[in-house]
């Protein structure tokens, strides 16, 4: 095994100390024990092992706040292995999972045992998220504390929207006693009713049952005004909708302790894809028109939004294979992130620098966790990246099993070269030279 | 997925858009019928001269013609249907093919088996062309475009999506009795957001050219962005009515009551139902038709329906050669693709 890693003339971009600049890393026992000049001397270190980062980028390793292994109870969709490995080859060094498995992490029994075996796979590291009531069924509080001593650092309902508001306001005020910090899916469940498309011109063309961005709206109105009245720190998870966008900025104006996600597809695609009934680009919250789509860019530009996340959901194929209203909804999405990412780069709506900084640290600091960030001592969590690879993402060669991605065979920009946790190389494109 | 690569943007550029048009071999001509959306006024007209010259064969002793001998049409119905199913089987039998009749409600998808499978299985038992009734919008795209590449599929109404060969046999019976469509204002009453019939309705009195669509419903059954439909939005028969040369009254589905879409089958038919009292400001010579079946005392007056003016029997009777017409188009397209 070795332990010191010399990561040589990488553009470093470190979004906490504002840093971007081409220059070497010096790696020992996990930790960054040189940053060019600073730290160890070069010509003191004993490398173990060299990478050549010409050309390449180096970043704090990314932190995904959505992301499903699937495991356990739905392994012929993804199962930990599978993914965390996809989570690695992908840039992560961390994931956070919604606690919507089968059965849900809604005892401690689950969570050690998710939290063991992604452990035992060795490809990154994790964050839970438990369940807040048994069985996700919104009635019956979930052993919260012990969910917390078992490694949950908050808790959710993912997205079955719980109705009642006593029983929601109860939730928030237990979980509040124990710090938890409340993930929300903000869609209400009555006016989503059975809808898989957003509401609008294309579901009436299409004749699809559609979801209101009212949905989204009008749970996360309620979300709000409880969680200001219990005094409990909350998370948006996967906005879509523009007004969304609003209300949380509002909320944090107010000084509320509110922050909020967007998935990367949700920045890039409208409803408009589904024309012909791409199942492809069928999600929960939808894709939804033009205008939600700016008011989401606006939010992560103005940084109402913090964090990007992939909202990962390998589904099997025969969940895609059928009449649209009857597919499962989600993305196999982790493998394509980067380059969805810098597209909002080269397109001019993000810089590089924020582009990272809402992939590692701003993730890093929802989750509570002092990561996401390049400094002496600490710890070795990185990306390395090739932000001018072209590549084709093939069925075959996804790493993910859900192969459900709507950007098969299309030609993308940026390739992860090497991911470390904590100084070990968990993905490498290339052997690295000794 | 298309080999084709995606445009990463939004909206997104015509290369994508371009793969919608699955319906249509590489001479423009009908391989599947799966909507009206996104054929010609050409095409359209195609569709009504076709079975224009089909309607003649039912009146004929033998009403035979052997256009579609030695092929087998499977009937697959995953919905309740009598009327739709029975003039397929009939036009499929008059020109000379082989049909297979399928109630699926109560077949193998209960079974657990995916349609995907059921139809492969067909498919493997060398039936040439599908006719498909399904609950689920898309559902005969989804057939058309991922199932049975080679296999005409003809919609005969998917969810709230699209119901054509209805379209096309009202087209048929308005330009039996008007003789073209400029100038026409048609009225389509009732419920519109639900309604198959409507949308494909709408899309095909838009393509002909008719001067005018209106639809007449209280706001809980308007689509959402009714105004992207091309349509002209009333909310009483009174005004809505005025002056109109064609009425389609709609179905109403008895649970529509349950689902708070409406409070009672009375207040409905008082507001909406079409009855003497109103026909009156129509034209005097407008039509009026159903896509049945009809309730009567509810969206319709049993006077009305079987009045002079009614032209609903016409419609089942022109069904069978607009879906003769559609069979035949489609499986010459699909050979000559």
């Amino acid at each position: 095994m070795s332990n010191r890693i010399h990561i040589k003339q990488g553009r470093v971009i470190d979004p906490a100390s504002i840093t971007d600049k081409i220059t070497d890393l010096f790696i020992d026992q996990g930790k960054i024990v040189g940053i060019g000049e600073s730290g160890v001397s070069s010509a003191g270190f004993q490398a173990d092992q060299t990478i050549n980062a010409t050309g390449l980028i180096v970043v704090p390793g990314f932190i995904d706040l959505s992301c499903r292994l699937r495991e356990p109870g739905q392994t012929h969709k993804g199962d930990i292995n599978s993914e965390t490995a996809t989570a690695a080859a992908s840039g992560f060094t961390r994931i956070c999972c919604p606690p919507d498995t089968t059965p849900p992490i809604d005892t401690a029994a689950i969570a050690t045992m998710i939290q063991e075996k992604v452990t035992a796979a060795g490809f990154c590291k994790v964050s839970l998220l438990g369940a807040m009531t048994k069985g996700l069924d919104g009635k019956q509080l979930s052993e919260m504390h012990a969910l917390k001593e078992a490694g949950c650092i908050g808790v959710s309902n993912a997205w079955q929207s719980i109705a009642n508001n006593q029983t929601l306001r109860q939730c928030l005020e237990y979980a509040s006693t124990f710090d938890l910090i409340y993930f929300s899916n903000p869609l209400d469940n009555s006016l989503a009713n059975k809808g898989c498309a957003h509401e609008g011109a294309i579901a009436t063309r299409l004749g699809l049952p559609s979801i209101p961005a009212l949905a989204e709206v009008v749970a996360l109105s309620r979300d709000i005004l409880l969680a200001e009245q219990v005094g409990i720190r909350m998370h948006f998870c996967q906005l879509s909708s523009a007004k969304a966008v609003k209300m949380v900025a509002d909320a944090q104006r107010s000084g509320l302790p509110v922050t909020a996600d967007v998935s990367a597809h949700q920045l890039m695609f409208t409803d408009e894809y589904l024309d012909n009934y791409q199942s492809l680009f069928h999600l929960r919250p939808p894709l939804r028109s033009l205008e939600d789509l700016d008011g989401l860019r606006t939010g992560i530009k103005n940084n109402t939004i913090a964090a990007i996340c992939s909202d990962h959901q390998p589904h099997e194929p025969a969940a895609k294979m059928a009449p649209f209203p009857a597919t499962e909804p989600g993305i196999s999405a982790l493998e394509t992130l980067l380059p969805l990412a810098l597209n909002l780069v080269n397109d001019g709506q993000l810089s590089l620098m924020t582009m990272i900084e809402k992939l590692s640290l701003a993730p890093a600091k929802i989750l509570g966790v002092n990561e996401g960030k390049i400094y002496l001592n600490g710890s070795a969590d990185l990306c390395i990246f090739n932000p001018d690879k072209q590549w084709t993402l093939e069925a075959d060669s996804m790493l993910s099993k859900g192969k459900n991605s709507p950007l098969l065979n299309q030609r993308l920009t940026g390739q992860v070269q090497y991911t470390l946790v904590e100084g070990e190389l968990s993905f490498s494109k290339n052997e690295p030279g000794s | 997925m298309t080999k084709e690569s995606l445009p990463l943007s939004s909206p997104p550029t015509d290369a994508f858009k371009k793969s919608t048009q699955l319906q249509l071999n590489s001479q423009g001509q009908l391989r599947h019928f799966l909507s009206i959306n996104g054929l010609s006024k050409e095409l359209l007209t195609e569709i009504l001269d076709t079975a224009d010259s089909f309607v003649s064969v039912g009146d004929k002793t033998v009403k035979n013609v052997p256009l579609l001998r030695g092929i087998t049409v499977a009937n697959l119905f995953f919905e309740h249907s009598t009327r739709t199913r029975t003039t397929f089987e009939l036009a499929a039998k008059r020109l000379s093919a082989d049909v297979l009749n399928i109630n699926i409600s109560t077949s193998a998808t209960s079974k657990g088996e995916s349609l995907k499978d059921m139809l492969q299985n067909l498919e493997a038992m060398a039936c040439d062309m599908f006719v498909i009734r399904h609950a689920d919008s898309g559902a005969a795209h989804f057939i058309a475009q991922h199932v049975c590449p080679d296999i005409a599929v003809i919609n005969a109404g998917d969810g709230s999506h699209e119901h054509p060969t209805q379209a096309m046999l009202d087209m048929l019976t308005i330009r039996h009795h008007k003789n073209n469509f400029e100038g026409l204002k048609v009225a389509i009453i009732g419920d519109v957001l639900h309604s198959r019939v409507a949308r494909s309705e709408i899309l095909a009195l838009n393509t002909l050219g008719v001067e005018e669509v209106r639809i007449i419903c209280p706001n809980t059954l308007l689509p959402h962005d009714a105004d992207s439909l091309n349509v002209k939005v009333f909310r009483d028969l009174d005004s809505g009515l005025e002056d109109v040369d064609v009425i389609t009254t709609l179905r109403l589905q008895k649970e529509r009551m349950n689902s708070a879409f409406l409070p009672s089958e009375q207040e409905f038919y008082n507001n909406y139902g079409l009855k003497r009292s109103v026909l009156s400001r129509a034209k005097p010579d407008a039509l009026i038709m159903h896509p049945g079946p009809m309730n009567r005392g509810v969206e319709i007056e049993s006077e009305v329906a079987d009045g002079a003016q009614s032209v609903i029997l016409d419609q089942v009777h022109f069904g069978v050669a607009v879906r003769m017409a559609v069979l035949s188009m489609a499986m010459s397209g699909q050979t000559t693709a």
